[in-house]
């Protein structure tokens, strides 16, 4: 909403202080977005008359303009348009004059010809307008004149509002005048002129659909004469951020962003059957709007018909082609109604047309402002339409809302504020802005408050208390910090996140953040199946897939870091993913948070290495990793890692296939595990075990083991043998080659002897040995040679 | 007697001779260059069968005076030559260590490769500091699914189907129950809803997290971006402990020389709502987000009575903090997952 200060001073006396009427806005929750002085005056530039154009002797791009300034003398200027003619009022901006854009004017040569000061576009002195280059002013000026003098435009200034949804009453300057004028403690002067009826509106009208059209009104005028507006009136249509049609026209956008009231004039002579009928489309139907396009029309759109039942405009959004006015009208049909607001807000976003209109119907317009709004039409009309007659209004109800009074206690106003408002300052500061009250029965401090007619937004206690917050001031609020009822923390499992991801961190991952959208081949492009839920609504196809795996994002990552010369990257991810769950009328996807990592340029040992640097770090103990061939991995190459519960992730490579069809080059190592599972693997707690104070002494053992058996069996095998002396067991060699047999390799274990509570002896350590052998043998593992 | 001369006249010679012995010896031990050298000059004269030991040999032959006399110069001598030689192998073990030391120079610029260490996001830095600064305010730290009901995105908050505000959000839906039922989330506050119906009041807590918008991506708007929110409800809270609380976050947060204010504004689920700007030192405003005292409807929504609890809410963008701090010009930066960014911070 664009706010005039010119206009706002016409309805209370905020005088030219701009920075301190913004402020004011600001603080009343009315956000000034921008801020625009207009109209201000550049001394030193005249109304100039061009007596002669000649061509410049030197240069084609500049021509010779003699100007008068009424004294006849010729004064020649250099200019560099062409759009003015001999006998036009022009600009100039004479010997030392200061623009708007900091350059003063001095006499100067161009190619060897003198100009003695410079014609001026719209442009270059602040003003509206675009001739094509030099602006060119109405014949009348008087040659010689200031400019400004000749406009009859006083500086003015135009405030930029984002207006927010709960103030419909802010969407016109008597809103805005209203606001200001109960924040100053200035007296609102509202327009209210006095025009006498000149006879009955011999108009009928019908609502059919009194849910959508609470009312409806229409009164004739008569005595019309299309015309251009007067300049004061174009300047603040243009200032209003619209721009100037003709007299009608002009008037009815002034008295809507005035007043509030969006209003539609008909041509009377093009209004058949002597009225209106409002109703609901039939599906199908059709309307070419005033922006000359054809709208197809649902049973959702209203309609007001003219009395032989034939669309002539889209209710509360835009009136249609047939019946507007044109130079030859004499006498319209003014129309102000009141519609339902939700149902113009549906059809302007169903016909994508958000017009002035139903912006202010949707948030709920004035329901008494049409008698005054049409007095006030016809006010303005005879500005260049002495001869208008307003006639009677024609007024029809549908279904109005019902607005009771609200009570409003003052414990609770002060409650909410933290203030100690008594009853009467409450009174005061809801009084200025039509908030009326009168104190319940027996209850002194309980007021019933009416609402005002032009706030539909407010209904209850809460509403009438932002109010009064509002004109206290909300930078006159206390501000006292709550002392918290708990102690600040984060939970276990979000602590146990930061491990994790610090970890990633010192293991030499940077954290990345993919986009959690995927398009429809991503999740089938990484071997995955395609079973990923969609947007109904995306923005484009590529993104309308939500992932079930955080693979697509991070080697989209890789491929990316890898066509940019990045080669070799380790990153990782903590997210969320989305999966159908098994329980078809869950209310929501499952929506598990995943740990990922991928290792560009890595075999999948090195996810293996991650894996045991992950679980070291957090203790996670009983995860098991189980060889297996999981889809788009490696495989050959990958495992599942499987706790008590089942399975939480996998580990390995990814499979070459997928890196090929994603154009990355080598192998890339990956590790993704659920983190609900990983940290359910943490034990909450662990006891300290005694060090021994004893001497330990380590064995070495190497087995020769067939490759299918894992490692990992003989590993645990090996611990478990002697488990209360066997205090370490740790794999130090692999060995293949010579000596071994086909299908075989040698692992290589030490295992560091300990007792808690005595020096072991020789037959001690033998009788390990021996049950480790024996424990491994089950598994084919003989000791090697 | 003839005894006695003749022995005297071979006392002065033998003691003599003795201290010839140790100056000599002192000089070889100094002269000596290596601690080998040393040792073996060590068992010349200290030894059992060294040059000065030899005169003790011959002590027997002597009368018991003489033999204390000359007994006594031996074992002046051997101190003497004993404290050169411990001298000397100071001097030479300090030759020898500064070698070794000299031997073992190392070049620590020479060092080959990078340490691997890797970075969290920015968005992850900034939502963690956010995070130790409301806990250290008191407050915990809530968390919610980002695929939201209707309810919970929506009507919980005050927002029933069809209410005008719901267009202000560019909701994405998702085909999941009933067509308009499952939402990605547009913004942190169905977090809210989630917290009063799982845990009894007082509340006080924040709420990061990532929300979706249906936004064409641009310098300053992504379709996926961070949102953090803070929500209290207990007796008595009032607009003054939202204000108070903006102005303690700014100030632990930005700086102590930071201010912060509020400007009415509207939201659905707060009433009365406002804006909260904060003051650089330097006077100018930045817009952070919006706030007000939870909509008797919310706590309503949430299985709370409004007459007992009242609360405030708090929430705003994480990702343009980031953004001020380093002095990135463009969001989508952030979210190339280029190393070359990434690792900056």
């Amino acid at each position: 909403m664009r706010a005039v200060l010119s206009w706002l001073n016409e309805m209370v006396p905020l005088g030219s202080d701009h920075v301190a009427i913004a402020d004011d806005l600001n603080e009343l929750g009315l956000a000034v977005e921008d801020v625009v002085v207009t109209g201000q005056a550049v001394p030193g530039v005249v109304v100039a008359a061009v007596q002669a154009l000649r061509r410049h002797p030197k240069a084609d791009r500049i021509q010779l303009v003699d100007v008068d300034l009424g004294d006849g003398q010729p004064l020649q200027i250099c200019c560099g348009a062409f759009n003015m003619a001999v006998g036009d009022r022009v600009p100039l901006a004479t010997l030392g004059t200061v623009m708007p854009n900091g350059m003063e004017i001095a006499r100067r040569q161009l190619r060897g010809e003198w100009s003695n000061g410079m014609l001026c576009s719209s442009t270059e002195l602040g003003l509206d307008g675009d001739d094509g280059g030099i602006r060119i002013l109405p014949a009348e000026y008087e040659v010689g004149r200031p400019l400004w003098d000749a406009m009859g435009l006083d500086a003015d200034v135009v405030f930029d509002l984002d207006v927010t949804r709960n103030r419909p009453d802010a969407w016109c300057h008597l809103g805005i005048a209203r606001d200001l004028a109960a924040w100053r403690g200035l007296p609102l002067t509202a327009p209210d002129p006095v025009i006498t009826s000149a006879g009955p509106t011999p108009l009928t009208v019908v609502i059919d659909e009194p849910e959508r059209c609470g009312r409806f009104t229409a009164r004739l005028i008569t005595g019309v004469t299309v015309t251009t507006s007067p300049p004061a009136l174009a300047d603040r249509i243009v200032k209003a951020g619209m721009r100037p049609i003709n007299n009608v026209v002009d008037v009815s956008n002034l008295v809507m962003i005035e007043l509030g009231q969006p209003n539609h004039t008909y041509d009377l002579s093009r209004l058949q059957g002597g009225g209106f009928i409002i109703r609901r489309a039939r599906g199908g139907e059709r309307l070419v709007t005033l922006d000359g396009v054809e709208r197809v029309l649902t049973t959702d759109d209203l309609l007001i018909c003219d009395g032989h039942d034939a669309p002539i405009g889209l209710a509360g959004v835009m009136g249609g082609a047939a019946t507007e006015i044109d130079d030859a009208s004499t006498t319209i049909a003014l129309e102000m109604a009141w519609f339902e607001p939700t149902g113009v807000a549906a059809t302007a976003a169903r016909h994508g047309l958000r017009s002035e209109a139903s912006a202010r119907f949707e948030r709920g317009i004035d329901t008494e402002g049409m008698e005054r709004a049409g007095r006030r039409f016809v006010d303005l009309l005879r500005l260049t339409c002495p001869d208008a007659q307003l006639h009677d209004l024609v007024v029809t109800d549908g279904v109005m809302p019902v607005r009771p009074a609200v009570e409003v206690r003052t414990a609770k106003v002060n409650a909410v504020l933290a203030t100690a408002l008594t009853t009467a300052q409450i009174v005061a500061l809801l009084d200025p802005i039509g908030f009326t009250s009168t104190p319940a029965a027996d209850q002194p401090d309980v007021l019933l408050v009416d609402l005002p007619t032009w706030r539909y937004d407010a209904s209850s206690e809460i509403d009438v208390v932002e109010e009064v917050a509002r004109h206290h001031g909300y930078s006159r609020l206390a501000k006292v910090v709550p002392p918290s009822a708990h102690a600040g923390a984060l939970t276990e499992r979000q602590l146990a996140r930061r491990r994790v991801i610090e970890i990633m961190v010192g293991a030499g991952f940077n954290e990345a953040m993919p986009n959690p959208f995927l398009a429809p081949g991503d999740l089938a492009r990484v071997g995955l199946p395609a079973d990923g839920l969609t947007i109904a609504n995306p923005l484009a196809a590529e993104e309308s897939v939500l992932r079930t795996s955080l693979r697509p994002g991070l080697l989209r990552a890789v491929a990316y870091n890898e066509s940019h010369r990045q080669l070799g990257v380790l990153l990782f991810e903590l997210g969320h993913v989305w999966r159908r769950p098994t329980d078809p009328s869950a209310a929501l996807p499952d929506e598990p948070e995943i740990l990922a990592a991928v290792l560009a340029g890595r075999d999948a040992r090195e996810a293996v290495r991650l894996w045991e640097e992950l679980t070291l770090g957090l203790r996670a103990t009983g995860v098991q990793i189980v060889a297996a061939t999981p889809p788009g991995l490696h495989p050959t190459r990958s495992a599942e890692l499987v706790s008590a519960n089942g399975p939480i992730g996998l580990v390995g490579e990814v499979a070459p296939s997928v890196l090929a069809a994603l154009g990355i080059t080598g192998r890339v190592a990956w590790l993704e595990v659920d983190v609900d599972g990983l940290l359910a693997a943490v034990p909450p707690s662990r006891s300290y075990a005694r060090v021994s104070r004893y001497p330990s002494s380590d064995v070495d053992l190497a087995f020769v083991v067939a490759d299918d058996v894992p490692a990992a069996a003989i590993t645990e095998a090996v611990a478990t043998a002697s488990a209360d002396l066997v205090v370490d067991a740790s794999l130090f060699d692999v060995y293949r080659g010579p000596g071994m047999p086909d299908g075989h390799r040698g692992l290589a274990y030490r295992l560091r002897l300990q007792s808690a509570d005595r020096t072991l002896t020789d037959a001690d350590v033998a009788a390990v040995r021996a049950a480790v052998i024996a424990a491994v043998a089950p598994l084919g593992a003989t000791l090697r040679s | 007697m003839t005894e006695r001369v003749e022995q005297a006249s071979t006392l002065r010679p033998m003691i003599d001779e003795v201290a010839r012995e140790a100056a000599l010896a002192v000089t070889v031990v100094i002269a000596a260059s290596t601690l080998d050298e040393l040792r073996t000059i060590e068992a010349d004269v200290l030894g059992k069968r060294g040059v000065l030991s030899g005169f003790k040999a011959r002590l027997g032959g002597l009368e018991a005076d003489d033999r204390k006399r000359v007994g006594q110069a031996v074992n002046e001598a051997m101190a003497s030559v004993g404290a050169a030689i411990a001298q000397r192998r100071r001097d030479l073990d300090a030759v020898e260590q500064t070698a070794v030391l000299a031997a073992e120079r190392l070049d620590l610029t020479e060092l080959v490769g990078r340490p691997r260490r890797g970075h969290l996001h920015l968005v992850t830095q900034t939502q963690q500091r956010l995070e130790d600064v409301f806990v250290g305010m008191g407050f915990q730290v809530a968390e919610g699914p980002e695929v939201e009901t209707d309810f919970h995105n929506f009507e919980a908050l005050n927002m029933p189907v069809s209410h005008p505000a719901r267009s202000e959000w560019d909701t994405l839906f998702v085909d999941w129950g009933a067509p308009g039922s499952t939402v990605l989330r547009t913004h942190t506050s169905p977090v809210q809803i989630r917290v009063m119906q799982t845990q009894p009041p007082p509340i006080y807590a924040v709420m990061p997290g990532r929300v979706f918008r249906r936004d064409t991506p641009d310098a300053t708007h992504m379709p996926v971006f961070h949102q953090i929110e803070c929500l209290v409800i207990d007796r008595g809270i009032t607009m003054a402990h939202l204000a108070g609380t903006i102005e303690a976050f700014t100030q632990a947060y930005f700086g102590g020389d930071f201010r912060s204010r509020l400007r009415p504004s509207y939201f659905p689920f707060t009433e009365p709502s406002a804006e909260y700007d904060v003051q650089r030192p330097d006077g100018s405003w930045l817009e952070l987000g919006g706030c007000g005292m939870v909509h008797p409807n919310v706590l309503a929504a949430g299985g709370l009575d409004p007459e007992e609890w009242s609360g405030f809410a708090f929430g705003f963008g994480m990702d343009r903090l980031p953004l001020m701090r380093h002095g990135i010009d463009d969001l989508r930066e952030m979210f190339t997952n280029d190393v070359r960014f990434l690792e900056q911070f």
